[in-house]
């Protein structure tokens, strides 16, 4: 569904300019500001937690046991503590949907770009490329591939996650590379007699900079969805670490039915507010870049005096 | 025409690498699959003579080269000769598909029916009266679509057959009804598909009312929905009839490709609810090694896909002529 959303917001992205009227406004988007301190939390809890808590293997004799003192998030089947496998699992889960995110982007831009860019025969055949692996259902691919190639740890479920999710963000990239392949500037860099790889990469790579980086984090939350997915269907290797087998071993051990909803209920909140924290940061990106969705609160008067004082700033920056 | 021609040739291209990485496939087992499928089929029963050279033929690894192999495989193929289950051993595939594919059918379309009228009629709301408490809509359905599904599904299937019996328990029909046409097995079967539809809904709705939403914000500053205003027209004419039907077209394009979207969630639907569909059975024959299952299934998902996908590409050159003329 992201992707889907995605899709569906105005790829034409007018390029952002620094400058100190810029930040504070980055400041004052509410979205904005949630979306990146949950963010933070959560990659701090990624770096640093698993040094605080102990081994998430160890086995205890307090089974089942719900939030205490000594386990705050009470502990699974085998005594395993809960909170020790919830901040060691955000390493992993994290990991996997940035790293396949990245894989994805990367393929999406070359194959985007490239097309969009080349024209011509290579385009058809690339985007036909782009065009098939979207309409061909994701997940049932994903199955059938995972249960062939079984086993084959964390490498192998991001090459397959971003195998299923370059298809729509190189068909947005695409459609802006050839907008902007004809406009004024690209032409005259051409009549100068710049290299092909100098115009993808200094003239046209930046100027798509914005939904490349809007692309990427829906990139993660796709990914992110896809590996709990996966895990919780049983087909990705059981002794990484990931919320999604946390889920896995949950539903195996029926903990929700036995009410042990401790194991069960944290990863789920976990994966979800990751994914609405970045969803978030889009959609203050987006109403940042994009002024056509901005709501404005504040009075006009306001604003005015504001601009004002960036205007003399900068003058006084000038001088 | 030219246009139709053009999407016929895309589908076929489409259509023709799915059933070519399907024959692809089975070649990563490792081992020698068709050995490992009937030394299991042996187990349950007799296995009838010419079974071998079916289910070589069917996974591509017939007799002679990979190029007679592959013509072996299309041909079965194209006959719908997809072989012996090994689950259901010695039920034919195609029997086995016959009986799932319409739970999936039912359920999910109108699942999706349902999510996709809701979605853009509050999107077509909030995008209208942008500014107002219908805006915090957008953080709430951002959070519902970043829930994994399964894990959303499992909890209500939880607090609403355990907890608190409001929903029968997981399936397609209770047990004590007889299949067919009649009063008590229909009611049952609507019963029991009411919260799997629930929770498609819950946690589709958010992408057509954001990406509606985003639209309808857009076309709100174009130049013909102040003419129409300025006009004196009613709110409600301006807002259905000028703004939110020129909005509405990106998510008719965007349904076509959500399609394989929707798909995949209705498979993880369908373990969560053990519901008797196309999900379900796949997974059962992914847990089993019941290859030849498993590759049916994937194509009948695929090209039910493309089928629906050829079908809204039609529609949609049909909604809006621009498209027949673009590129």
């Amino acid at each position: 569904m992201t992707t889907t959303a995605a899709l569906l917001t105005d790829p034409a992205v007018p390029t952002a300019a620094p400058g100190p009227g810029r930040l504070r406004r980055l400041l004052r988007s509410r979205r904005l500001v949630t979306g990146l301190t949950v963010l933070v939390l959560f990659a701090l809890a990624a770096i640093i937690g698993p040094f605080l808590v102990g081994d998430p293997n160890a086995v205890s004799a307090d089974l089942n046991q719900g939030p205490s003192a000594a386990h705050w998030l009470g502990t699974t089947q085998l005594g395993q503590d809960v909170l020790a496998q919830l901040v060691v699992s955000a390493r992993g889960t994290l990991f996997i949907g940035v790293a396949a995110a990245l894989v994805a982007t990367v393929v999406s831009i070359v194959i985007g770009i490239g097309g969009g860019f080349l024209g011509g025969l290579a385009d058809e055949a690339l985007s036909l490329l782009s065009n098939v692996f979207l309409v061909i259902p994701g997940l049932p691919l994903v199955i059938v591939v995972s249960a062939y190639a079984k086993g084959g740890g964390m490498p192998a479920t991001v090459l397959i996650i971003a195998l299923t999710s370059w298809a729509a963000s190189a068909r947005v990239l695409r459609a802006q590379t050839l907008s902007l392949r004809s406009r004024d500037y690209v032409l005259a860099a051409r009549v100068y007699g710049e290299s092909r790889w100098r115009i993808v990469l200094v003239e046209i790579l930046p100027n798509e900079l914005a939904i490349i980086i809007s692309q990427f984090i829906f990139a993660v939350v796709f990914a992110i969805l896809t590996q709990a997915g996966l895990a919780f269907l049983g087909l990705e290797n059981p002794l990484d670490l990931t919320w999604g087998n946390m889920l896995y071993f949950a539903q195996n051990a029926e903990a929700l039915s036995s009410g042990y909803w401790w194991w069960f209920v944290p990863p789920g909140v976990c994966i979800a507010a990751v994914g609405a924290a970045l969803s978030l940061v889009n959609f203050g990106l987006d109403e940042l870049l994009n002024p056509r969705l901005r709501v404005y609160h504040e009075p006009k008067q306001k604003k005015g005096r504001l601009q004002q004082k960036a205007r003399l700033q900068k003058k006084g920056a000038e001088a | 025409m030219r246009y139709l021609l053009r999407k016929l040739g895309f589908y076929a291209i489409a259509a023709w690498l799915a059933v070519t990485l399907n024959f692809a496939l089975p070649r990563l087992i490792p081992g020698d699959p068709v050995e490992i499928i009937l030394s299991r089929m042996q187990q349950q029963g007799p296995v009838p003579a010419g079974e071998h050279d079916a289910v070589a033929k069917m996974l591509g690894l017939g007799h002679g080269n990979i190029l007679a192999q592959y013509w072996d495989y299309l041909t079965s193929v194209a006959q719908l000769h997809f072989g012996l289950s090994i689950s259901y051993f010695p039920t034919p595939v195609t029997t086995v598909l016959r009986s799932c594919v319409l739970w999936t059918l039912l359920l999910v379309g109108l699942a999706t029916l349902i999510s996709v009228v809701l979605g853009i009629a509050l999107g077509t709301l909030a995008g209208w009266k942008r500014g107002t408490w219908l805006d915090n809509l957008v953080p709430v359905t951002t959070f519902l679509t970043a829930i994994p599904y399964f894990w959303l599904a499992l909890l209500l299937l939880y607090l609403l057959t355990q907890v608190t019996q409001v929903f029968p328990q997981s399936g397609g029909y209770s047990p004590d009804t007889f299949i067919g046409w009649n009063g008590a097995f229909i009611g049952s079967a609507f019963s029991h598909a009411l919260l799997p539809a629930i929770t498609i809904v819950l946690s589709s709705v958010g992408g057509w009312l954001l990406g509606m939403r985003n639209m309808m914000v857009s076309t709100l500053s174009e130049d013909y929905v102040a003419a129409a205003e300025a006009k004196g027209l009613r709110a409600r004419t301006v807002m259905i009839g000028y703004a939110a039907r020129n909005a509405v077209l990106p998510s008719v394009a965007g349904f076509a490709i959500s399609l394989g979207f929707i798909v995949s969630g209705s498979l993880v639907m369908e373990i969560v609810f053990s519901y008797p569909g196309m999900g379900f059975t796949l997974l059962s024959a992914v847990g089993n090694n019941d290859y030849p299952l498993m590759q049916a299934v994937f194509l009948v998902i695929t090209m039910a896909v493309l089928a629906a996908n050829f079908i809204v590409d039609m529609l949609y050159g049909f909604v809006d002529p621009r498209t027949r003329q673009a590129r």
